[in-house]
């Protein structure tokens, strides 16, 4: 068994809200650079120009990439055989969020009550927390913060499962068309097929952090990653939705086993500011 | 290459102006603009229900639709990229009428009762880079709260600006970039 501090967590946590609001990853800069190189439309270049700038800036400055530093989405891997001491993990992981988001100086962006009063907490939290047990005595911890404007394009679609790849392929192509410029395009396609409902938007979403080019070990999937982003690209959406030929970096698929009935289809967007740091203990 | 061709905009802008932007123009604003999204929106539009006046002229002026980060104590540095502009479109008819708004800065499509009613009051919409916040904010030299100071990051702020990057979206015709480019890169 092996044992965590409580503040130790605290401490992570809070580092992982800096890293990830200035520090763009270098997958996702690489790939940024190759669209640069790739876009056919002088405005879309030039976006793509000054999404990179941006990045330099927001490094060497320390100032968020972005104003949206989202709601702190964390997945967590708990090895079955890891104990913290002096607190929950969900105590830990709200207190280093809020932490992290005062002493950054990163927005605040929750609301307590959804519906009728909006206030806002002024701390970020709380988060939003997933964990799954695994076997061992690690834990690991990725924070993907979520900007507001390509959580809004979260779509799901529940398929027939005689609707087969070409409705798995029209769902995500729709999904990104419509959604246009309001996730901050080029984005990154997550699809979670299969599960129910909540577990394919949860396994969509997840996918956003697959790193960029990575694709699903099945050959069919990893086939129908590249010709959603083929046919994604072909859209004209374009960089800011403004028009071009990069409208999506990256898409990845995920899957789970379903029920005899039902082929669901969930299509989380990320923005082009795909931001996500891990930590591993 | 940009710097050449982009047009020098200083609010308040006049109708000419307006009248004289087209989509696809690329602009440099300097000046003041305002800041004002979802809550200070809703709180606008319950004002002018009620028949009252809001806390600021906006007469000939641009809004930008942004929240930005807490600015950092010691270098005043923060980050300021524009919001998705369809959650103001609910509200943005009326503000066009009441108040004589010129302009708007956000990002992503509007719906045709915002175009319609720009055309009918002379109004134009421009795109800032989403996600470019730490550039754009780069083009703040001064923030002031002007009101709703309660509502943080959503409170109305005077931003003065230089040089700040936009592209006009929807022009006072109505021509939209957010159809008429995609539509010309499409090869589906």
């Amino acid at each position: 068994m092996k044992t965590i501090p409580f503040k130790k967590i605290v401490h992570l946590v809070r580092a992982l809200c800096l890293t990830a609001a200035f520090d763009l990853p270098p997958d996702i800069v690489r790939a940024l650079g190759s669209a640069a190189r790739k876009e056919s439309s002088p405005g879309g270049r030039r976006m793509l120009g000054r999404i990179l700038d941006n990045a330099r800036v927001a490094r060497a400055q320390r100032v968020p990439i972005c104003q949206d530093t989202g709601v702190a989405v964390f997945y967590v891997d708990l090895g079955g055989e890891v104990r913290v001491s002096g607190g929950t993990l969900t105590d830990a992981i709200n207190e280093g969020t809020r932490r992290g988001y005062a002493e950054g100086f990163l927005r605040p962006s929750m609301v307590s009550d959804p519906l009728f009063a909006r206030k806002n907490t002024f701390t970020n939290t709380p988060a939003v927390i997933h964990v799954s047990c695994v076997r061992g005595t690690t834990l690991s911890i990725t924070l993907a913060p979520k900007g507001g404007g390509s959580e809004n394009m979260t779509r799901l679609f529940m398929l027939k499962p005689s609707d087969g790849e070409a409705g798995v392929l029209d769902a995500a192509v729709q999904t990104v068309v419509m959604a246009g410029g309001n996730p901050c395009p080029p984005v990154i396609v997550g699809v979670g097929i299969g599960g129910t409902a909540e577990a394919a938007v949860l396994l969509s979403k997840k996918a956003l952090v697959r790193p960029i080019g990575k694709h699903h070990p099945h050959k069919r999937y990893a086939a129908l990653e590249k010709s959603i982003l083929a046919k994604v690209n072909k859209s004209g959406v374009g960089p800011g939705g403004l028009g071009g030929s990069v409208t999506a970096l990256g898409v990845a698929v995920e899957t789970l086993p379903c029920h005899i009935a039902t082929l669901p289809v969930a299509v989380s967007l990320s923005c082009h500011a795909a931001r996500h740091a891990t930590v591993t203990l | 290459m940009t710097k050449e061709r982009a047009l020098r905009l200083c609010p308040p802008l006049t109708r000419d102006i307006v009248l004289s932007l087209a989509a696809g123009d690329e602009v440099e604003i300097t000046g003041t603009i305002f800041t004002a999204r979802d809550a200070a929106h809703k709180r606008f539009d319950a004002l002018l229900t009620a028949g009252r006046k809001l806390p600021l002229d906006l007469r000939g002026q641009i809004l930008y639709y942004t929240g930005p980060t807490p600015p950092h104590p010691g270098t005043g540095r923060f980050s300021a990229g524009p919001t998705t502009s369809s959650r103001m479109d609910a509200y943005t008819p009326r503000l066009l009428a009441d108040t004589g708004l010129a302009g708007m800065i956000g990002k992503g499509n509007r719906s045709a009762a915002v175009i319609d009613a720009m055309i009918r009051r002379n109004a134009v919409y421009f795109a800032a880079g989403g996600g470019l916040g730490a550039l754009l904010g780069a083009c703040v030299k001064a923030a002031r709260v002007v009101c709703y100071k309660d509502l943080g990051p959503e409170a109305v702020y005077a931003l003065s600006v230089e040089n700040f990057p936009a592209t006009v979206a929807i022009d006072s015709r109505g021509n939209n970039l957010y159809v008429s480019g995609p539509t010309r890169f499409s090869s589906l």
